[in-house]
């Protein structure tokens, strides 16, 4: 029994070796890409428990202040609340663009993996690439992170930071990477270098993969649905209401009608949630159906039990169901589908761990095979 | 590789570096200055009311909209190129396993990258101008998007049934 699935794992080693050796492009960007998506969905959950809630109350809480200082006449502290609400927004702003850039930045380096085989470059050039992609998708987020904290301090131009420039250079090293491996793409189909790539990894029809696969583009149709009939129904109702409810807000100051403030102040936050719920519900929809359309293609490298990986495919697309579902409830059943929104994302990172050790138990398994060979 | 499936893994990475070099461009030319912007017209705003002069407030307000109704659609076009491309690209890979005759196959893929292409450029116009031009053009985009979606999700489902 050991020794056939010894047998069958060099078979596998043999097939996979070209496009999934050690270190090799293929290798560091699924590896790095899961790593980045796993690091910024937690980093947004962490985010979304523990600042997004009190950050949101404190912004409430300054533009208060502000609308009430306006009503007293008192300018300076309209001024002083308004650098308090801009100080807090960047600093939300900020947290939102780490998670989303490091679990983008993951995506990307995952579909630049599944195209190695069709990049007409030696295997050294893709690595070293890949190593320039991971390094850009690593700074770019932390160093956005970072902007809130580092600010201008000892910065040579007056509207950027130091954090802002290297989030910069972060940002032209992922185009400059993807920019490199087009040209091996482009080169490869132009017939000037032309690659038959026949990659068992696009071959496979598993049960698990497929789920994967026609789960994912459901999920993405929905999420692309529910963002046009927002657009259609609420964008430019809700634009029109921002500027509305601000202008009431200050003309009840200007006529000091405080009832007149507290209603405003009530519709803006109303306002602010109601947008805030929808673009979140459609932007999750559709993101972790992309997430589960790229997993489908890794299903055969995860060396798990069949019924596990398929118990971890149902996981993640219930978890990424649940999730925007449950964000689009907050409004009307508040903490309790907040909390099951929390869970939803939970459930996706759970899976997505454990698909992430089975990838790391095949490569110890194909490493252990070829290392096995004479 | 097929011509369908060609256009949307070149089409898909052509779109994405185009949609991050618009961010970077955005980011370091106009992102920074447009939120500085929108700040000080809100400051501005409830300054002026605080002086009772509510004209005033109501013309910094008005310059307000218009800064954070350019503001949310230059960060939705560059979110949305790249967002569509990586959709292109994955669906690319998948596209065999789309069951329908490489005619309809090319269709779609046509169609969800012109849509792809179109959609953030209607968004992007309607930065220069808020008539109903860019707006069609937006929504046009959109509903290529969703058609050929939709038709590649029947593809995928047939494959299912038929294996």
């Amino acid at each position: 029994m050991k020794q056939s699935s010894t047998s069958s794992l060099v078979e596998v080693a043999d097939g996979a070796a070209s496009s999934f050796a050690t270190l090799s492009a293929r290798r560091l960007l699924l590896l790095g890409g899961i790593g980045l998506i796993l690091v910024g969905m937690i980093f947004g959950d962490i985010f979304a428990v523990f600042v997004l809630h009190q950050n949101a109350a404190r912004v409430g809480a300054n533009l208060t202040a502000a609308a009430h200082g306006a009503l007293a006449g008192d300018r300076a502290a309209v001024l002083a609340n308004f650098q308090n609400v801009g100080a807090f927004l960047e600093n939300r702003g900020t947290k939102v663009d780490t998670h989303v850039h490091m679990i983008d930045f993951g995506y990307l380096a995952l579909m630049l993996a599944l195209l190695q085989p069709w990049v007409a470059l030696s295997e050294s050039t893709k690595k070293r690439i890949a190593w320039v992609f991971l390094f850009g998708s690593g700074l770019l987020p932390v160093c956005v992170f970072l902007i809130h904290y580092v600010g201008l301090a000892r910065s040579p131009l007056q509207s950027l930071g130091w954090a802002s420039i290297f989030a910069d250079f972060g940002g032209l090293l992922v185009v400059l990477a993807t920019l490199a491996y087009l040209q091996g793409l482009v080169r490869s189909v132009t017939g000037k270098e032309p690659i038959v790539a026949r990659d068992s990894l696009l071959a496979d029809r598993s049960a698990e993969g497929r789920l994967l696969l026609v789960g994912g583009v459901l999920l993405i149709l929905v999420g692309f649905l529910h963002g046009a009939y927002y657009a259609a129904a609420d964008l430019y109702r809700h634009e029109a209401m921002d500027f509305s409810i601000l202008s009431e807000m200050a003309a009840g100051a200007a006529g000091s009608n405080a009832a007149g403030i507290a209603r405003s102040l009530n519709a803006y936050g109303t306002l602010q949630g109601d947008k805030a719920v929808n673009i979140a519900a459609h932007a999750h929809a559709i993101e972790f159906g992309l997430l589960a359309m790229m997993m489908a293609f890794f299903q055969p490298y995860v060396a798990l039990r069949e019924a596990w990986r398929r118990r971890w495919a149902v996981v993640l697309l219930l978890g990424s169901l649940l999730l925007p579902v449950c964000v689009l409830l907050e409004l009307r059943y508040g903490l309790v589908a907040g909390g099951l929104a929390d869970l939803g994302g939970l459930l996706v990172i759970v899976a997505l761990m454990a698909m992430w050790i089975g990838i790391l138990r095949y490569m110890g398994q194909l490493d252990a095979a070829l290392g096995e060979e004479p | 590789m097929s011509g369908a499936q060609r256009l949307l893994i070149l089409g898909g990475i052509g779109l994405a570096l185009l949609g991050m070099s618009y961010g970077l461009w955005y980011a370091v030319f106009n992102e920074h200055q447009e939120l500085d912007g929108i700040g000080k017209s809100l400051a501005s705003g409830f300054s002026a009311a605080a002086e009772r002069n509510a004209p005033a407030a109501a013309a910094t307000f008005k310059q307000y909209k218009e800064e954070k109704y350019g503001y949310d659609r230059h960060v939705d076009v560059h979110s949305h190129w790249i967002g569509l491309a990586m959709l292109l690209i994955v669906l690319g890979i998948a596209f065999d396993r789309v069951a329908f005759s490489d005619g309809v196959k090319y269709l779609f893929a046509l169609g969800l990258f012109l849509g792809a292409f179109v959609f953030p450029l209607g968004v992007l116009m309607q930065t220069y101008s808020h008539g109903p031009g860019p707006r069609a053009v937006t929504i046009a985009g959109s509903a290529l998007v969703i058609a050929s979606l939709a038709g590649m999700a029947l593809g995928f489902a047939r494959e299912r049934v038929s294996s």
